[in-house]
């Protein structure tokens, strides 16, 4: 299967250097400084969030059944045939909201400069250089990895494993542990 | 592979492509490693707008303007940016005036005979006597020294709100009306450190030109407390530095030599290790070495190679590097800008590792405190611990580059006026004036400060110097630009030929004849470490004096064009004060703020007449600068 990216929630850390990242990768300039000062500023695609002891970088799923597709009445809302990633073509986008109010992970987000949906396109421009999303790239702790999901299920089992024989912990978080219990008394 | 990457590839410098191999060779990691393994770096820590004073935060605005516009407490990301930035120039100005507080009291204790040191700069201490007004007829030279310590020593006692003795005597008189105007003439210089520390914790200074005010009065401090008065006292001690060549670059480590690589900042510690280095040369040679081979690395290199000729080994961003040779039998550090990797590089090696000051400890490091009571003592156990190293590294085998270059170094503004007053001696200036105003040089450039992994894969500093030359900008240089100058072969006559403009050469050659030395002064002038800034804006004063304009009114301008150490602010601030412009790579934590940033690139014009300009590509740079020289030739009808 086409790659997704999956997150380790355990190993954010809330930095929102997911955040910077994305938005400067869908800037014109795409790099920091020349973002700053462009107008209309660019937007995240991924939104740190905070749940009880975590944090958790919320974006687009890219479901393989997607209810914003679904909800669209416009066609806007399209599946990219190479990539499998589910996009916005701005062009037939009207600002409905319809996406935005059937996303069960607040995926899909009104941008108000342009009046229309914006959500996580995969940054097809890093993918086709073979690189990863920016996102996933700008991540210190490496919470998130982009991998297909037998690869993402391969890990979690492999590291099931180790922990079940004793070999080590379930989620290697090190640091982010130590450091959620001490400030979060989790 | 692009282009453009590839372009890039091929401009690492030599030294380090070769030292680079070696330590990938033994698989030891380095600061590049590091780095791209620290990127993409923090976009708030680059912009400024991470705020973690209080405990309240962390706060962090979001720069794009879709999340949070504000602190906690309110404060706005203009006020955040000017706050963070107060905090790097105070830290800036603490490591100058720190460093002068204590060549302060080591001149005092040598006064008093609890030190081992002499009064090697007599000459510098009656000229430093005429302008504090202090007597000297039948004195002895000590009791004036006394005097001067005793100026300076009651600036740092200052409750009386008096402005500060050492500012007022040395600085430029026309340019302290314009500080007076502006509320930046300081008192003591502990006090503006506080007082910036106090302003820019929670809940106090929010007002962003206030604190904009601050960041130029705690440069000014750097500029006279700092920087100034450590050239001052230096100079007593040790000498003002002549005109001398060096050896330059890796190559200059051997083999079968005890290598001791002197690293830091602080000439009281490394004046003392080149001393025992001579007098125990005769354990080297009895433990099969040699000799001892004392190179210099950073500014404390720069400090013993101008005033002695000693071999200049590294800059900064290569200490690592040289320690991966494994031919480094000690490298003895005392303050500012040493790597704690360093212990762990020396690890893999016989290297000893040796700090020597209380504010710097390192783990793994070797830690013999050095006191300047007991100076002789502690730089003769250290000397004797690199002997010992090399016995047990002899025989080993080692991997010394053989590359080496020549420099010539010590154009401090002495130095320099001897040179002019053998074209006229009653005014000495005059050759430079001249040549000004026919355009034979355009202008000057002061290309100062540290040396950045950043950059050094792109040569930023050697392109933006070759860049300036070619266009007739007579350029000087400090610190570990100045190593970088010196190892790309810029502070050799042959430079002036190879890269210069038809004026500047003609104008160099000449001078090189009349000095009597057998070719053209080099292009590049060395003035010595990073406090000898202090000889640069000296040697400016002293030209805009015989033109009777200020110094913001010359044709010349500074530039940092690989910053790393918060000094570098408070320096480049300080040639703010000055009123001569300052080029800056990497952007300065101030992007976060449109206000912050208009100040310093716009409206500082209006306030003391320089701008801060930010550049990342050498030959950009360069135009700019030139543009900036040519726009104050024009000013004064050149």
């Amino acid at each position: 299967m086409d790659k997704s990216i999956f997150t380790f929630i355990e190993k954010c850390v809330a930095c929102k250097g997911c955040e910077i990242a994305c938005a400067i990768e869908h800037s014109q300039s795409k790099s920091l400084f020349g973002a700053v000062s462009e107008k209309p500023s660019p937007k995240s695609r991924v939104h740190v969030e905070t749940a009880a002891a975590f944090s958790y970088p919320a974006r687009c799923q890219h479901c393989q059944d997607a209810a914003c597709i679904a909800a669209c009445p416009m066609g806007a809302m399209t599946r990219h045939p190479d990539t499998n990633a589910v996009y916005v073509e701005a062009s037939k986008c009207v600002g409905c909201w319809m996406c935005v109010m059937v996303c069960p992970f607040g995926g899909v987000s009104a941008d108000p400069d342009a009046k229309k949906a914006v959500k996580c396109d995969y940054c097809p421009d890093r993918t086709a250089l073979g690189l990863d999303p920016a996102c996933v790239s700008a991540c210190p702790t490496k919470a998130m990895i982009f991998a297909t999901p037998e690869e993402m299920a391969s890990l979690r089992r492999r590291e099931t494993a180790m922990s079940t024989s004793g070999s080590g912990p379930a989620n290697a978080t090190g640091v982010g542990d130590a450091w959620r219990t001490q400030q979060r008394g989790v | 592979m692009n282009a453009n990457v590839k372009s890039k590839l091929v401009q690492i410098p030599i030294v380090e492509v070769a030292l680079l191999k070696i330590a990938s060779d033994k698989g030891i990691q380095t600061g590049r490693d590091r780095l791209a393994a620290m990127k993409p770096q923090c976009g708030f820590g680059e912009l400024g707008t991470c705020c973690r004073i209080c405990y309240m935060g962390p706060c962090r605005i979001d720069p794009f303007g879709n999340g949070p516009k504000q602190g906690i407490c309110g404060l706005t990301p203009d006020s955040m940016v000017a706050r963070n930035l107060v905090r790097e120039t105070t830290g800036g100005a603490a490591s100058h005036v720190g460093h002068a507080r204590h060549l302060l009291l080591t001149l005092r204790d040598a006064l008093d005979g609890k030190a081992p040191y002499a009064i090697q700069g007599e000459d510098r201490a009656l000229a430093l006597a005429k302008i504090f007004e202090v007597p000297t007829e039948g004195r002895d030279v000590r009791d004036v020294c006394r005097d001067l310590v005793n100026i300076a020593l009651k600036d740092f006692g200052r409750q009386d709100n008096e402005p500060n003795g050492w500012l007022t005597k040395r600085a430029p008189k026309p340019e302290q009306e314009m500080w007076k105007k502006l509320g930046l003439m300081y008192s003591n210089p502990h006090n503006e450190i506080e007082t910036a520390m106090h302003a820019s914790s929670m809940g106090n200074d929010a007002d962003t030109v206030s604190q904009m005010m601050r960041i130029l009065k705690l440069a000014l401090v750097d500029g006279w407390s700092g920087l100034t008065l450590c050239t001052d006292i230096q100079d007593i001690l040790f000498g003002t530095p002549q005109v001398t060549t060096v050896e330059s670059s890796i190559g200059v480590l051997e083999a079968n030599s005890v290598n001791i690589a002197a690293h830091g900042h602080n000439p009281v510690l490394s004046e003392k290790i080149l001393e025992w280095a001579i007098k125990l040369e005769g354990e080297a040679i009895a433990a099969g070495a040699d000799n001892i081979n004392l190179v210099g690395v950073c500014c404390t290199g720069n400090e013993l190679g101008m005033r002695h000729g000693v071999k200049l080994a590294a800059h900064n961003s290569q200490t690592e590097l040289i320690l991966a040779t494994g031919a480094v039998d000690a490298m003895v550090v005392d303050i500012q800008c040493i790597w704690p990797q360093l212990a762990q590089v020396a690890k893999c090696f016989d290297t000893a590792f040796i700090t020597t000051d209380e504010m710097v400890h390192i783990p793994d490091a070797q830690h013999i405190a050095f006191e300047p009571e007991h100076a002789d003592e502690n730089a003769a156990e250290i000397v004797r611990v690199a002997i010992a190293a090399f016995v047990k590294r002899k025989g080993k085998p080692v991997d010394i580059p053989q590359i080496k270059s020549t420099a010539i170094v010590g154009l401090s503004v002495e130095a320099i006026v001897g040179i002019l007053s053998k074209v006229d001696a009653n005014d000495p200036l005059k050759a430079v004036i001249d040549n000004v105003a026919n355009g034979n040089i355009l202008g000057f450039a002061g290309i100062v400060g540290c040396s950045s992994i950043k950059f050094r894969d792109g040569a930023m500093t050697e392109e933006m110097v070759k860049s300036l030359l070619a266009r007739n900008v007579l350029v000087v240089t400090s610190g570990c630009t100045a190593h970088i100058c010196a190892q790309d072969g810029l502070l050799t006559s042959e430079a002036t030929n190879r890269y210069c403009g038809d004026g500047l050469k003609a104008v160099l050659t000449a001078l090189g004849h009349a000095a009597g030395l057998n070719g053209p002064l080099p292009p590049v002038w060395h003035m010595g470490s990073c406090v000898d800034n202090s000889r640069i804006v000296d040697l400016l004063a002293a030209v805009a004096g015989r033109l009777g304009v200020k110094v913001g009114q010359l044709p010349a301008v500074g530039s940092a064009p690989e910053l790393v150490q918060e000094k570098a602010m408070s320096i480049g601030g300080s040639f703010l004060c000055m009123g001569t412009s300052v080029h800056v790579a990497p952007a300065p934590r101030m992007l976060g703020s449109p206000l912050v940033t208009k100040i310093l690139t716009e409206d500082l014009a209006g306030i003391t007449g320089a701008v801060m300009h930010v550049e990342c590509d050498p030959h950009k740079a360069a135009d700019w600068m030139v543009a900036e020289i040519t726009k104050k030739r024009v000013a004064l009808g050149l």
